[in-house]
This record gives structure tokens, sequence and C-alpha cells, in this order.
């Protein structure tokens, strides 16, 4: 071809993570990373994967690191036994109420889920990782609820916290990950989940994506779900100008479970993105997905999910839906909902919907006398609730519930 | 430079399997040198006494064809095709066009008796031309359009459709005689760089059929093409153009068969239709191209673009396809719906056994106020088959009202094939309504008991109940090729159980 060398995309983040000092555990991670960045470059939307999303705002915003502020926003109440709290990017020992512990505990086990040269975000992440939640919760534990919780209140930065969650055999937990921010800052939070489940655990993961609306947030969470065990993950993806939530989850064990449901609220100039891999690689599990996605003013919503069925997983019963619902003449829904199956003993299916506010609905209520505007927001909340109402534990519904009424109150 | 084509035995074809269309005809052909280049385009221009301005836009294709690069995203896997170690032009060297049908080379028409397509019009009709709506046997009167290779060999009923002014000729015709509607409409649908494939096909196309429907004419009879590749080595480019004009109506079917050969062989056809105002389009195809052996040796590489423009209000676009043939297939029958309240509809059954792999799917692009599309796909793998559906759903902004409703059902037979589903929608129009449901199931147990119950063994009751996932689509078909196609979906799963 030519001998030009195309200027590699990622260069912004390539420089910064050049002259960076990295603890041991984090040296051949951060080297996988950088790696992968060299090679490749960060995707554009040629990539199939990322055929919807463009990530070059945020390649090209230039972020610094986090700076250390000790600010001490006001805190929303604890839900929670215990909780991380994050603030600027910085794990704040003194407000939280979880005793932090490092990720060189888990350096045996760090990115074994996770594929870098596959997956840019993971790898940007990696290049950058930085101490998370660790969390293990031994056999046979209820562990509770648990919070994770990040606030930023200022600076343009970019923080990559790499989180870890351990579940025993039979263990449970219930994690509730908060991310807010203050609107109006163009910094990035680039999360990375490494979930791994033993036979027969149960985690209900619910994340509530309330970002500033200048900021970025590319996020993935991975998880290994073990025989007879089940990953519950809910996802509200509403904040930040370009929000990317990825979900690789493999079932490794018969008779598994997963369930990951979500909610995506976008407006003006908004784009927000799920995407989620499932992978069923054992006999007998079944799998649930349900997306609902919501778009006002010049919003964008991406939902791409794709269901792979190994040939050894046979029986397997997996469902997808994903819906949405347009609000404006200026927004615009992409979906692909994907299935590959080389197993022939299974039940799959998925479905799609894009359109409007029924009008007929609309008109049911407003004859009964519900103004227009109570009306829509009445159709719109039972739209949610399909996905929502797969959240058992109370106290993440209620803080969904908080989540999601508040942005239709400073949208509406 | 003529050269004498391979015989194998139409008998070899029955003793190897069930593609009984796999023998191939001892016939005088002509070839072009192997290889591709733009002499080669200028030769196959020349053969064709083709006008300068086609030959310009054959090279103009061929340059661009040059800088592309082979696709790669589709869920098929081949080794690298050598462009130049194929041949781009293969004609029975008594390539003048038979001015009756009783100049025929007799052994083209015995060949096309074989395949069960009468090109004989009194065959078809009872009595002489013009006394003879009665079908006779039972059968309705087609009109044919033969393609052998890379030339038109015959088309029937000529004199019956000149009548309502309906034009039915191989496209190398058109060229000569109605070069302004050729001009006019070549490219329109389907441009030159729309594709590596519907490039290549753009500067080396051969042959195809050619139709133009004048205003408000519903034509009498179904008119249709018959492909057959016979010669070893050349590769068929056909270009099929159909003009429906306000008001008319056609339906139009397409069938394909190629002898049993060792060699892939790339079959990359172009189809363009335009539909203008309140036009009705229906185009059928029984794809039957030569599958490959069970262990995945020879076969055809379809390689296809067929696109169709609804660009009147109200004009309508229906594609039915039925796969079963074909190594390969990369095919996407596509309607563009400019026109107000336009509606586009694929109907489609894909079948992949033995080691055949089908990437086919449809696209529909929403540009006109309350147009409405339907997609319904059905595919079926067996043996080691692999099958993917691939659609593209897009509403523009503009497209008000717009609805579209897609089903896409997978069936698989036998736990070595795949069955896969890659649909794309994308709506920026609020008022638009998209639906889309996706299945993929195997043939129940208690649905294969019940039948086995009442007698039937077990390949009759795997044909019976994919017949039934089938239905859908099979009724869309004109009659006689329903029963056809009914055959071939039978024939197609042979061996897959048991």
């Amino acid at each position: 071809m030519n001998a030009i060398t195309p200027i590699n995309n990622a260069a912004n983040f390539l420089r910064r993570a050049e002259g960076l000092s990295a603890p041991g555990w984090a040296v051949a991670l951060r080297a996988a990373g950088r790696d992968a960045l060299a090679a490749r470059g960060m995707p554009t939307r040629r990539a199939e994967a990322f055929k919807y999303t463009d990530l070059a705002p945020v390649l090209n915003a230039g972020f610094v690191a986090p700076t250390g502020s000790r600010n001490v926003p006001p805190m929303p109440a604890q839900r929670g036994r215990a909780r991380l709290v994050f603030v600027d990017g910085v794990l704040r020992g003194d407000l939280s109420t979880l005793p932090p512990r490092p990720l060189s505990d888990m350096a045996a086990v760090l990115g074994a889920l996770t594929t870098p040269d596959t997956q840019p975000i993971t790898a940007l992440n990696a290049s950058f990782a930085e101490d998370g939640l660790v969390l293990e919760i031994p056999a046979g534990e209820d562990a509770g609820l648990v919070e994770l919780l990040s606030i930023v209140t200022d600076g343009a930065i970019a923080f990559h916290p790499r989180h870890i969650i351990r579940l025993g055999a039979g263990a449970k937990l219930a994690l509730l990950d908060t991310a807010q921010g203050a609107d109006g800052i163009a910094y990035l939070h680039n999360p990375v989940f490494e979930v791994s489940l033993a036979e027969g655990a149960t985690l209900a993961h619910v994340r509530v994506q309330a970002e500033g609306r200048a900021a970025f947030h590319l996020s993935s969470v991975h998880a290994a779900i073990g025989a007879g065990a089940t990953y519950d993950n809910f996802t509200l993806n509403a904040g930040g100008r370009i929000a990317r939530n990825e979900i690789h989850a493999a079932l490794n064990g018969a008779q598994g479970a997963c369930h990951m449901n979500g909610a995506q609220l976008g407006t003006d100039g908004q784009v927000v993105d799920t995407t989620t891999v499932l992978h069923h690689a054992a006999p007998d599990c079944a799998s649930r997905q349900t997306y609902k996605t919501v778009l006002k003013g010049r919003a964008r919503g991406v939902f791409q999910g794709k269901i792979f069925v190994a040939q050894v997983a046979q029986r397997t019963d997996g469902y997808q839906m994903n819906q949405a619902l347009l609000l404006s003449e200026d927004a615009e829904m992409d979906s692909k909902p994907q299935l590959e199956i080389y197993a022939d003993d299974v039940k799959c299916s998925h479905g799609a919907t894009v359109g409007a506010l029924d009008a007929e609905q609309l008109f049911y209520l407003r004859a009964r006398g519900i103004p227009a505007d109570e009306a829509r927001a009445m159709l719109v909340e039972a739209f949610l609730t399909e996905a929502v109402d797969g959240v058992a534990n109370e106290e993440c519904r209620a803080a969904l519930d908080e989540a999601v009424r508040s942005w239709w109150a400073r949208e509406a | 430079m003529p050269a004498v084509a391979e015989t194998i035995e139409a008998v070899q074809s029955v003793t190897e399997g069930g593609y009984k269309w796999g023998f191939s005809t001892d016939i005088e052909m002509e070839f072009a040198p192997k290889g591709l280049n733009e002499d080669i385009v200028r030769f196959i221009s020349a053969k064709k006494n083709e006008p300068a301005w086609l030959l310009e836009w054959r090279l103009k294709a061929f340059a661009i064809w040059q800088k592309m690069e082979t696709p790669v995203w589709a869920a098929v896997q081949h080794p690298p095709i050598d462009f130049q170690d194929a041949f781009y032009y293969a004609a029975p060297t008594n390539a003048q066009k038979p001015k009756s049908l009783d100049e025929v080379d007799p052994e083209l028409l015995k060949t096309y008796a074989k395949l069960g397509i009468p090109l004989k019009e009194q065959a078809i009709l009872a009595g002489v031309e013009g006394a003879g709506d009665t079908p006779a046997e039972g059968r309705m009167p087609i009109a044919v359009d033969a393609v052998f290779d890379s030339v038109s060999v015959a088309t029937t009923f000529k004199d019956r459709l000149e009548k309502d002014g309906i034009i039915f000729c191989s496209i190398s015709e058109a060229v000569h005689k109605h070069p302004e509607l050729v001009r006019e409409y070549l490219g329109s649908v389907v441009p030159q760089a729309d594709n590596f494939y519907a490039a290549l096909n753009s500067a080396v196309f051969t042959d195809g059929s050619f139709v133009y429907i004048p205003k408000g004419v519903r034509c009498p009879m179904e008119l249709s093409t018959y492909f057959r590749i016979n010669a070893k080595g050349p590769g068929l480019f056909e270009r099929t153009l159909i003009l429906a004009d306000a008001g008319s109506h056609v339906s139009y079917l397409e069938g394909c068969t190629a002898p049993q050969r060792d060699e892939n062989q790339l079959h990359a056809a172009v189809v363009e239709l335009v539909a203008l105002d309140d036009a009705t389009i229906k185009y059928s195809t029984v794809q039957n191209w030569y599958p490959g052996d069970a262990e995945g040796k020879g076969g055809i590489y379809n390689f296809v673009t067929k696109r169709g423009a609804c660009r009147g209000a109200r004009s309508k676009i229906s594609w039915t396809q039925v796969e079963t043939g074909s190594a390969i297939t990369w095919k996407y029958p596509s309607c563009i719906l400019l026109g107000d309240d336009s509606v586009g509809e694929f109907y489609s059954v894909a079948i992949t056994n033995n080691r055949q792999q089908a990437d086919t799917g449809t696209k529909m692009f929403h540009i006109g106020r309350n147009t409405k599309s339907t997609i319904v796909s059905k595919g079926i793998s067996a043996g080691r088959g692999q099958n993917t559906y691939r659609g593209l759903v897009r509403i523009s902004p503009k497209a008000v009202g717009a609805r579209n409703f897609t089903q896409c059902d997978s069936l698989l037979i036998g736990d070595q094939c795949g069955a896969h589903t890659v649909p794309y929608i994308e709506n920026r129009c609020m008022s638009a309504k998209v639906e889309h449901e996706a299945t993929t199931s195997r043939i129940a147990e208690d649905q294969l008991f019940y039948c086995r119950q009442r007698g039937l063994t077990e390949e009759e009751a795997v044909g019976l109940i994919v017949n039934g996932f089938c239905r859908e689509v099979l009724k869309e078909l004109p009659m006689e090729f329903a029963v056809e196609a009914q055959k071939l979906l039978a024939i197609s799963l042979e061996g897959s159980v048991g």
C-alpha cells in the first residue's frame, strides 16, 4: 500500500501512559493494554463493533491524571452495609465504610477474563489500571448489599479503576454501583469489572450511570458464571455525552443463568450505547435480556447484543428483547441483535422494536383528564417498567427509580 | 479459438447424489482468453458489438474494481479467488442469435428440455400461437429467456408480448434495440462502484434479461430467465434490468443450474429493478446452482447483487427466493423505497446442507413517506452447513409513518451446523415503527413422532415439517415454482437425518 505510517488515534493516551510508573501488580497488565493500543489504536466507526458509536471525541479530548483533590462532595445516603467511594477518580478511604483492598491481592487472577487485543475499552483501562473495588465473598456467605460510588466534582480527569468481584460457591452479593459527576466537565470514567461466580453463587449487579452531561463513560463488565450460578445485571445508562457499557458474560458451567436488563435514557447530543456479548459455553443454561431505550432531542441510542451458543451448549434457552421509544423527530436508534448458534437443541429468540409513543394510549389517558406531559411520563414509566422490574433488591430498585425520576424531571 | 467442453454423463449425476442437473452438454464453445484485464473487457464489448458508451462504462467499472478489495465481512469462508484463473466469456460457437426457435441448436434445446424448461412454445401452448390461451398439461404459459453461459440463446413468446408493447429480450439485444432505456437505467440502481462483485460484473457482464413493461400494462404471463452454466471454467456474470412503467405489473421468475464439477465456479450477477408510480414487480428466484459434494468439493460461488428501486408512489417490489444450491451464497436482494406509500417485500428460504454456506438477507431503505416493508426469512441448516441471515432496515428522517416487520426463523437439523442472525435496525424517524423478531430451534421431537406414527419415514417427516416451516415463503411463489421449490427442499435435505 503506502509507506506513510498512520497516526495512532490513541496517541493522546499512549503519550500519557509512557511516563507512568506502575506498581508491581500492574506492570504486565498495563503493558498488555499499551501494546494493544499501540498496535491497533482505538476503533473507528469502520470497526464493526463500533459502527454506531464514534469514540473520536474521547480520543481527541485530552485528559489529565486524577489530581488528588480532597473535595468532600455531598454524599447520597448509604443504602447498603458498606460502601467504597471514589471522588474525582481517587479512592477515598476516609469517605468509605468498606476497607479498601489493594489489587495486588488479586495479581494471580487479574486480567484473566479479558482479552485486551479484541476489547479496546478494556485495553484502554488496562493501560492505566488503578485500584478499584476488590471483593471476595467466601463460599456460602450472604454479603448483603455493597455499594460502589464514584463522584466527579472537578477537572478533565481520566480514571480507569479495575474492579474485581469474586464469589465463592453458593455465596450471595448485591452490588449497587453508582457513577455521578458534575455537568460541564469533560472527564472520562473507564471502569472495568472482572466478575467471577463459583458454583451456585448469585450476584445482583445494579449499575446507575448518571455521569455529568459533558463526561465520557466507557465501561466494560466481564463475567464468568459457574455451574448453577446466577449473574443478574441491570444497567441504567443515563448520563454522559458518550456512554458505552459493554457486558461480556460467559456461562461456563451447566445450569447457569444470566440476566442482563437495562434502561437507556438519552437526550440532546448524547450517545448511549449498550453492547452485550453473551457466550453460552455449557449445556442447560438460560439467559434473559430486556433492554429499553428512551430518546429525546438529538439523542442517539445504540443497542448491540450478541448471543453465541457453542456446540456443547445443548438445551440452551436464550431470550433477548430490545425496545426503543423515540420521543423526538431528531432522535436516532440503531440496534443490532445477533444470534450465532452452533448447537441444535436450543431455543433462542430475540426481538427488537423501535417506535413512538402509541397515539391511542396517549388518547386514552388524555380522555381521562390527564395532561399531555403527565400522560407521556406515565407511558414512558410503563415502558421502562418491564426492564426495571427485573431488579429484585429493594434498595437497588429504589435507587434506580430515583435516578429515572430525576432524569425525567430534568428533561421533561 | 473454439474449444470443446468436457462432458460428464448425465447418469453420473444420479449416481453421485441428488443433484440431477449436474450433467454438462457437449457443445462447441468459443472462449475469451483466460484472465482478466482491459483487453478482455474490450474483447467482450467487441464480441457483443457494443456502442462506445457501454465500453466506456465497462472500462470505468473495471478501473473501479481494480482499486477495490474483496469483501470479508460475510460469515463465509473460502480460499481466495484467483480472478486471473478464469474465463470471462464463453458462448456457443453458433452464437448468431437465431431468428426463430427452429434455428436454435438442437443440442441446446435438448439441454433445456432435460432441465424441464420447454423452449418450444408449442410444447406449452396447445395449438397455434394466438389461438391458445388454453394451457396444455395444466401449465400456464411462461415466456422464457434462456441464458447459456455467456449468451442468451433463445427468448420465447416475444411476439405475443410485443402486442402489449412489452419488451422481453436479452440485455445484449436491448443495448442495440432500446439503447435509450438501457443507457438511462443501467447502473442506476446498482452503480458500478456499489461493491466488489457488482463492479466486476459491470466490467465483464455478458448477458442477462431485459424487461420493459409499458404504462398501465399487466404482463399477461410470467416472464422467466433460465441461467445455465455449462462450460468448464467461465464464471457467469449476467445482468438483468427490469423496468416497470407507471401502473404496470410483472411477475418474473429466475432459475439456474450448473454441471457437477470439482472446481468452484463464480457466479456474480447484478439484477436491477425499477418500479415507477403504482407499478408492481414480483421477482422470484429458485436458486439451484450445484452445491458441491458432501465433502464440500466443487460448487458455485454465488455472489450476487440484487436491488430494486421503488421510485414511484405506491409502487411495490417483492423478492421471493428459495436458495437451495451453491457452495456459497452471498446475496442481499434489497429495496430502496423512494416513492411515498411504496412497498418492499422479501421472502426467503435458504437451505444449507453438507458444507454449504449461505450469508443472505435483505436491505430495506425507507425514504418516502408511509413506506412499508415486510421481511420473512427462513433458514435451515443441516449437515455441516452454515446459514446466516444478515439484514438492514434503515428509516430516514423523512420516512414519516414508515413501517417494517421482520421475522427470521432458523431451523437446525443436526449438531454440526450453525444458524446465525445479524439484523441491523437504524431508525431516524419518530413516527416510524420497526419490529423485528427472530427464533432458532430444531425440529421438535413431538412433531417428528407424530409424523412417524402416521407411517412416514424420518426423511419424509423432516421434509414435511420443513415445508411447513417454509410455508409463509413458499406461498408467495408462483404456482409452477412452488411445486418445484417444495421438491427441491426435500432433495437438498437428503442425507441430513438418520
